[in-house]
């Protein structure tokens, strides 16, 4: 499926965006997250004009316009507005010229507009399309937000991973999602995860059912959506497998082409998986900022040997 | 009970990876297994333990077996040390 935004939806999370015209065509989808500055296209130029873009319309565009004449400008404004054309967006709360919004209402184009200067509404516009548009993986696992990572955690159907994150909820740390987390990238480097919508706060515990957390624990332990720093792979314990003892071996897990740092525990009754993931998660923190427990303990080693091997 | 002794012929002594390979490999056995060091003996399976001694090159060691499978274990450990070159 490709994903797709309505108008609607733009127009509805940016409070500084109304309609001009188009109210009843705010179902058009957008599927593109890069705009258009149609500058050349003003002066007749339309090669490579990118009609599946959304038309922004600065104050370079519309200074130019100003000085054509009006024939002129519907000319070109009728050919701006393409069958594929999601909509206009006027900046800075300027006028949008007649002819512009007589070509849209033909078509049936939205014309919109902002009280922001192009490059905000640019950049903002952008990043709404941009993150809305991502192409989205949905992982089984929880993601809980702990001391500002965001530690998603994975494992086998029963393992207890909800149960563990409701512990760590507990524990003053904050739930982003249960069971189904849809990852994104947000950049290069960046991968986000969220809740599906109709998740967003609820855990379920086997035996007791469906559980809100913000209803349970207040809005101070939930997170709408957190970046991944850390995925933590809950498995059963196995007798013959090889576990880290020291924390040299620092796996990875890629998402979307990032690699994210991953560790994997094995479980066993008795064991405290709350804390074992607290402390984990600290432990890489630590790292991260350059103190590595690891590190120092083999240097100390190293030397402790070095002075016996003399005195033998 | 099973004993064996050696003599330390590592450059580097046990260090963390020779550490956690004889770790790993007393972990197979049910025995009790120590290592003994200059009169201080640790758990054969617990890493911490056996890196605290800090063995050097040079070294007296003694490991100690006792249990079911303790010819076994001894034998296993043996291997280790070989193949590590721990030990000749």
């Amino acid at each position: 499926m490709v994903a797709s935004v309505k108008i609607r939806e733009l127009v509805d999370s940016m409070d500084d965006i109304r309609v001009v015209v188009g109210e009843e065509n705010l179902d058009r989808e957008i599927l593109v997250s890069d705009l258009s500055r149609p500058a050349l296209e003003l002066t007749g130029y339309f090669n490579f004009y990118p009609v599946d873009r959304v038309q922004l319309l600065g104050k370079t565009e519309l200074s130019f316009a100003e000085k054509m004449t009006s024939d002129e400008r519907y000319i070109v404004m009728k050919r701006m507005c393409q069958a594929e054309t999601p909509a206009f967006l006027v900046s800075r709360n300027q006028e949008p010229p007649r002819e512009l919004l007589k070509a849209a209402e033909e078509k049936g184009i939205p014309v919109l507009l902002s009280k922001r200067s192009t490059t905000r509404l640019s950049s903002n516009v952008t990043n709404f399309l941009e993150e809305r548009l991502a192409e989205r993986i949905s992982q089984h696992g929880v993601l809980v937000d702990m001391y500002g990572m965001g530690v998603l955690i994975i494992g086998d159907s029963g393992i207890g991973k909800s149960e563990t994150a409701l512990e760590l909820i507990q524990r003053g740390h904050r739930l982003v999602a249960d069971d189904r987390v849809e990852l994104y990238m947000m950049d290069e480097r960046r991968i986000v995860g969220e809740p599906p919508e109709i998740l967003r706060n609820l855990i379920e515990i086997r035996g007791v059912g469906v559980i809100d957390v913000v209803n349970l624990f207040g809005v101070g332990a939930i997170r709408l959506k957190k970046r991944v720093d850390l995925v933590i792979n809950l498995e059963h314990w196995d007798r013959n497998k090889k576990y880290d003892r020291l924390g040299y071996n620092l796996d990875k897990m890629q998402i979307f082409n990032v690699d994210i740092p991953k560790l994997s525990i094995p479980v066993r009754v008795g064991r405290n998986l709350s804390i074992i993931i607290e402390i984990a998660t600290m432990n890489i923190r630590a790292k991260e900022m350059g103190y590595d427990a690891t590190k120092t303990f083999e240097n100390n080693l190293n030397n402790l040997i070095k002075k016996n091997t003399e005195e033998e | 009970m099973e004993k064996r002794e050696y003599t330390i012929t590592a450059d580097t002594g046990i260090h963390a990876r020779p550490a956690t390979l004889l770790v790993q490999q007393a972990s197979k056995f049910n025995s009790d297994i120590t290592l003994e060091y200059k009169g201080k003996s640790v758990n054969l399976k617990s890493i911490m333990g056996v890196m605290s001694l800090g063995v050097g090159k040079g070294a007296e060691v003694s490991i100690t077996a006792e249990g079911a499978d303790e010819a076994e274990a001894i034998k296993g450990i043996d291997e280790t040390i070989k193949n590590e070159g721990i030990s000749e």
